[in-house]
């Protein structure tokens, strides 16, 4: 039993904003006070300290064959000593992290939660092995459908039932957490070099268009009543005069209701942000895309922020990670799979210098600032867009038109007259962005016991030494940024892990799964996976993930 | 019992059917067959030869590991990731040299890839739509016998469905049997792939007046031929073995034939693999990659894992006298090693972790049998393409898996290390 005593506590989700309370934690959960003996609590004062719940990271990657083959392909990111060998595991890594070191640095920071966003169905046992090798943090995959041939093929047949069904035991049998699209047609068209232009284009050699498959997904996802939305990828990642295709699959929501959680989730926005016709005159589209997000009830975005440094690119988007290493001459890995899906990865750094890069990181800011905080979560798309050690950062950048002015002079002066950034006045309160990195993520995706301190939630909390009444987030944003990076305690299912910003104890969190095969028929859909598996490599009996065989599975049952 | 997985090379096939009365196993190759019959085994834990209980032999084991300043931790390819993992953390808590067979085999393709990346595709990707297929310093029909019948050759695929709709290219510096089955053999001279392989570069992107006559024992008609298949294809991909890197070249052979790959991509699509040779040698690179950054070679003197293959390698190690104990696991060094590493190896006390006995047995002081993964054990191994499986238990043993006697091992050292 924990007792946090005089904490200042933010907590959106239960409308708390800066409140001096105490919380009481029995069984790993936040309880009410007469549930538990004081006398028999552990006692934390935190008196004078901010007091939230803990991170929720929704889309980082963070385990599985693509972040590995990061690994194996670049030993130069595995020469950052973190942590040596000892009471803990020597962890390494500089944006590539190992597995502990993934574990124990979202810790430090008071994260407790991260999604893998892209799990290949035929390599997830993979995903899974590496989630379970990352010490601390809850988590979960969400496995992707958007170029699966026997997706495409319940859409030309226009049967629902057979969609649901499949979307239904493919989370399953992957021990998934819901659906995920990648530039859907795109990676099809890229297994014969090609890619899909518009939401309109035909997937060659199947009479789908990626609007159709979006459209579908949406709506087998909606009827299976699954806690997360369709999590989208949109087409043309990373071409300039891309906003537009961005807006037209963001309007697709329309039409479709969810009163609990949006029914579109649209990742890592800045990368699907450009205006203009090539790199030479590309603009940023962020200003259009916000307006039409907080125009609509239904849809949330993800920022997808490049940090200044190194990253590495690694999406299930293949022929983009070509036009990529072709565009900067840089390594390639590449991956073609069956349970159709492909993947590639590529080195990047972003410099404030290049004006590309420069832009890129002012439209993700925008995003972050001019969309509504109910609509917005914070992430780096890691390691895609730097390393998510960097989300106070972000946060900092957020609260500070201050610090904003700093960076901006640092950058490439290309972005003044590329987007609006510089004339941007809004400034994110504290609580907002608490907001954006805890109780909105979990509400995206489902997770009603995380992201908020209210009676039941899970006792993944974090306390800053910040005391959020007497500090002036736009003025002190190097105290923000410090604090931030640096959690004064860190609790996971109620046990004390971080303290004072260091590791104190290694726990293994869940990892949560959702079983919605009684929403669905699965049996009519059987016929045509079993006549799918004659044509892929794996036996459809030794196809998937067993409960038992990961670490701590957490079943979510769709009823 | 269906769908039983074999545990004998790469291509981890899936689809056997074991008679549990006659413990035999059907449709499984001559090799992945022989895994499954009754042979020879360790029959019980040994120190100095002498029979001893599991719980003597593994104090034993911790003990000498425990007292060792750096001991090397090798082997690990024909064993579960669960073991690995295992593996891992024990050269991490010991503070020696963790390293695999693909030390001595495709490590040279791992260093290709940190210079240029690997533009892959799984088996089934290469099954469904590969109308050309290239196997490259490989021999299949006798390393990986089910190879071409269930992935490249005569594979019935989605998209291209069999053995008239796919052109099979052998390079080789012999008519092996795999050569005998391809549309097309290239047989060049032993050494001569990097110089074959720019030669193919220089004519795909428009430069054929530079090639001589002849390259490598190839008359330039013939790679100008190879050439036009390659940009004919639709799908194409390279299949290389250990002709490609354990020839001269090593990995600047396979960074080359990569480059002809981003090149092909250009125009068309194209993928390129490493046949990998035991069960599960992926997945004792990828376990590691995960745990401690790197896939092989990695010392933890320090107390954090650092990757040099020149020096931290099982054979560098060894040749420099630079451990004072070793761990083999599902491996046998002794037979494969140069002389002068096993010189060393005998010097030293081995402990060997096997379910049976090998080169390796003679020397070792503390000999622990342990189970079949695949047959009297479960746990997962990945297969050449890194396609993770879930490998059978079907017959009940008393022998320990890999797993448990490490773990135990892990137990007792970190009792002793404190």
């Amino acid at each position: 039993m924990l007792w946090i005593r005089n904490g200042i506590v933010v907590d959106p989700k239960n409308k708390i904003n800066a409140e001096k309370m105490d919380i009481f934690i029995k069984n790993g959960k936040i309880v009410e006070e007469n549930e538990v003996k004081k006398e028999e609590c552990k006692v934390i004062d935190a008196s004078g300290k901010l007091v939230v719940a803990g991170g929720v990271d929704m889309h980082a990657h963070i385990a599985g064959s693509k972040i590995n083959t990061g690994r194996t392909m670049r030993p130069e990111e595995m020469r950052v000593v973190r942590n040596i060998a000892g009471k803990f595991r020597a962890t390494v890594g500089r944006v590539l992290l190992t597995a502990p070191a993934i574990g124990y640095e979202y810790a430090k920071m008071g994260y407790t939660t991260s999604f893998e966003a892209a799990q290949p169905p035929i390599g997830a046992l993979h995903t899974h092995e590496e989630l379970d090798a990352i010490p601390m943090i809850d988590k979960a995959a969400l496995p992707v459908f958007g170029n699966w041939h026997l997706v495409f093929k319940c859409i030309e047949e226009k049967n629902m039932e057979k969609l649901k069904a499949l979307v239904a035991w493919a989370i399953e049998r992957s021990k998934g957490f819901g659906v995920k699209v990648v530039n859907p047609g795109g990676v099809e068209a890229w297994m014969y070099g090609g890619n899909v232009k518009s939401l309109d284009d035909q997937v060659p050699g199947f009479n789908v268009t990626p609007r159709e498959i979006i459209t579908w997904l949406i709506k087998a996802n909606e009827e299976l009543g699954l806690p997360h939305s369709v999590h989208l990828h949109c087409n043309n990642l990373g071409v300039p005069g891309n906003y537009q295709t961005t807006i037209e699959s963001i309007k697709l929501a329309k039409g479709f209701s969810n009163a609990k959680r949006q029914v579109l989730h649209v990742t890592h926005v800045q990368f699907n942000a450009y205006a203009g016709s090539s790199w030479r005159d590309a603009g940023s589209g962020a200003a259009e895309i916000a307006k039409v997000v907080n125009s609509m009830d239904n849809v949330t975005i993800d920022m997808g922020q490049p940090i200044f440094g190194h990253a590495t690119a690694m999406t299930g988007d293949a022929p983009f990670q070509f036009s990529l290493h072709k565009l900067i001459g840089a390594r390639w890995s590449n991956k073609d799979t069956e349970v159709e899906t492909g993947a590639g990865i590529v080195p990047i750094g972003y410099l404030p210098n290049n004006p590309v890069h420069a832009l890129q990181w002012a439209i993700g800011l925008e995003l972050g600032l001019l969309v509504d905080s109910n609509k917005v979560a914070l992430t780096t798309d890691y390691p895609n867009g730097g390393p998510f050690t960097e989300y106070p950062y972000v946060m900092a950048m957020l609260m500070s038109k201050k610090m904003r002015e700093g960076e901006l002079s640092k950058v490439n002066a290309y972005v003044q007259k590329a987007t609006g950034l510089a004339s941007i006045d809004v400034e994110k309160t504290l609580y907002e962005v608490i907001h954006m990195t805890r109780s909105l993520p979990a509400k995206i995706l489902g997770l009603e016991n995380k992201g908020h301190l209210g009676i039941g939630a899970d006792a993944d909390i974090a306390i800053y030494n910040l005391n959020p009444l007497e500090t002036d987030t736009s003025k002190e944003f190097e105290k923000v940024y410090k604090m931030f990076k640096s959690a004064e305690y860190t609790i996971k299912g109620g046990e004390i892990i971080v303290k004072g910003g260091e590791l104190v104890k290694e726990v293994y969190g869940r990892t949560f799964w959702v079983d919605a095969t009684k929403k669905a028929d699965i049996q009519a859909v059987m016929p045509d996976i079993r006549e799918y598996f004659n044509y892929y490599s794996v036996q459809l009996g030794n196809y998937g993930v067993e409960e038992r065989w990961i670490k701590k599975p957490a079943r979510i049952e769709v009823v | 019992m269906e769908d039983v997985i074999c545990t004998f090379c790469g291509s981890v096939c899936d689809d056997g059917e074991f008679d549990t009365e006659k413990k035999k196993v059907k449709k499984f190759c001559r090799l992945g067959s022989s895994k499954f019959a009754e042979k020879q085994r360790i029959k019980a834990p040994m120190i100095d030869g002498k029979e001893v209980s599991y719980e003597t032999a593994i104090e034993k084991a911790a003990e000498i590991l425990a007292n060792a300043k750096k001991p090397l931790l090798y082997g690990w390819a024909s064993t579960a990731n669960e073991a690995i993992r295992v593996g891992v953390l024990l050269a991490e808590k010991l503070g020696g040299v963790y390293d695999q067979c693909a030390s001595v085999c495709h490590a040279p393709g791992t260093l290709a890839v940190i210079e240029e990346g690997l533009p892959g595709a799984t088996l089934g990707s290469i099954k469904n739509r590969a109308d050309v297929v290239i196997f490259w310093g490989a021999n299949p029909a006798e390393a990986h016998p089910r190879h071409g019948l269930r992935y490249s050759i005569s594979a019935k695929g989605l998209l291209v469905k069999d053995r008239k709709q796919r052109k099979v290219v052998v390079v080789d510096v012999r008519p092996t049997k795999t050569a005998k089955m391809a549309d097309m053999f290239v047989q060049i001279k032993p050494g001569y792939d990097y110089a074959i392989i720019s030669a193919l570069r220089a004519i795909i992107s428009g430069n054929a007046e530079v090639v001589p006559s002849e390259v490598g024992g190839v008359a330039k008609e013939k790679l100008i031929e190879l050439a036009e298949i390659m940009k004919k294809a639709k799908y194409g991909a390279i299949l290389y073995g250990l002709g490609v890197t354990q020839s001269r070249g090593r990995d600047r052979n396979v960074e080359n034939a990569i480059k002809l790959i981003q090149l092909l991509n250009r125009t068309t699509r194209w993928v390129i693999w490493p046949m990998r040779g035991h069960y599960n040698v992926v997945g004792a690179g990828e376990v590691p990659a995960w745990e401690v950054g790197y896939q092989y070679a990695i010392d933890f003197s320090r107390g954090y894992p650092r990757f040099s293959p020149a020096e931290f390698s099982a054979v560098e190690v060894l040749k420099r006298k630079d451990c004072d104990a070793a761990l083999i696991v599902a491996s046998d060094p002794v037979a494969h090693f140069p002389k002068i590493a096993v010189k060393h190896l005998k010097q030293i006390p081995v402990i060997q972790i096997d379910p049976y006995p090998n080169m390796t047995t003679l020397l070792a002081k503390v000999v622990i049998p342990s189970a079949v993964y695949g047959i009297e054990a479960e746990g997962t191994a990945y297969r050449m393409d890194c396609i993770p499986l879930r490998v059978k238990k079907i017959i009940e043993t008393s022998y320990w898996t890999d797993e448990k006697i490490l773990e135990e091992i892990l137990k007792r050292v970190e009792k002793l290390k404190g």
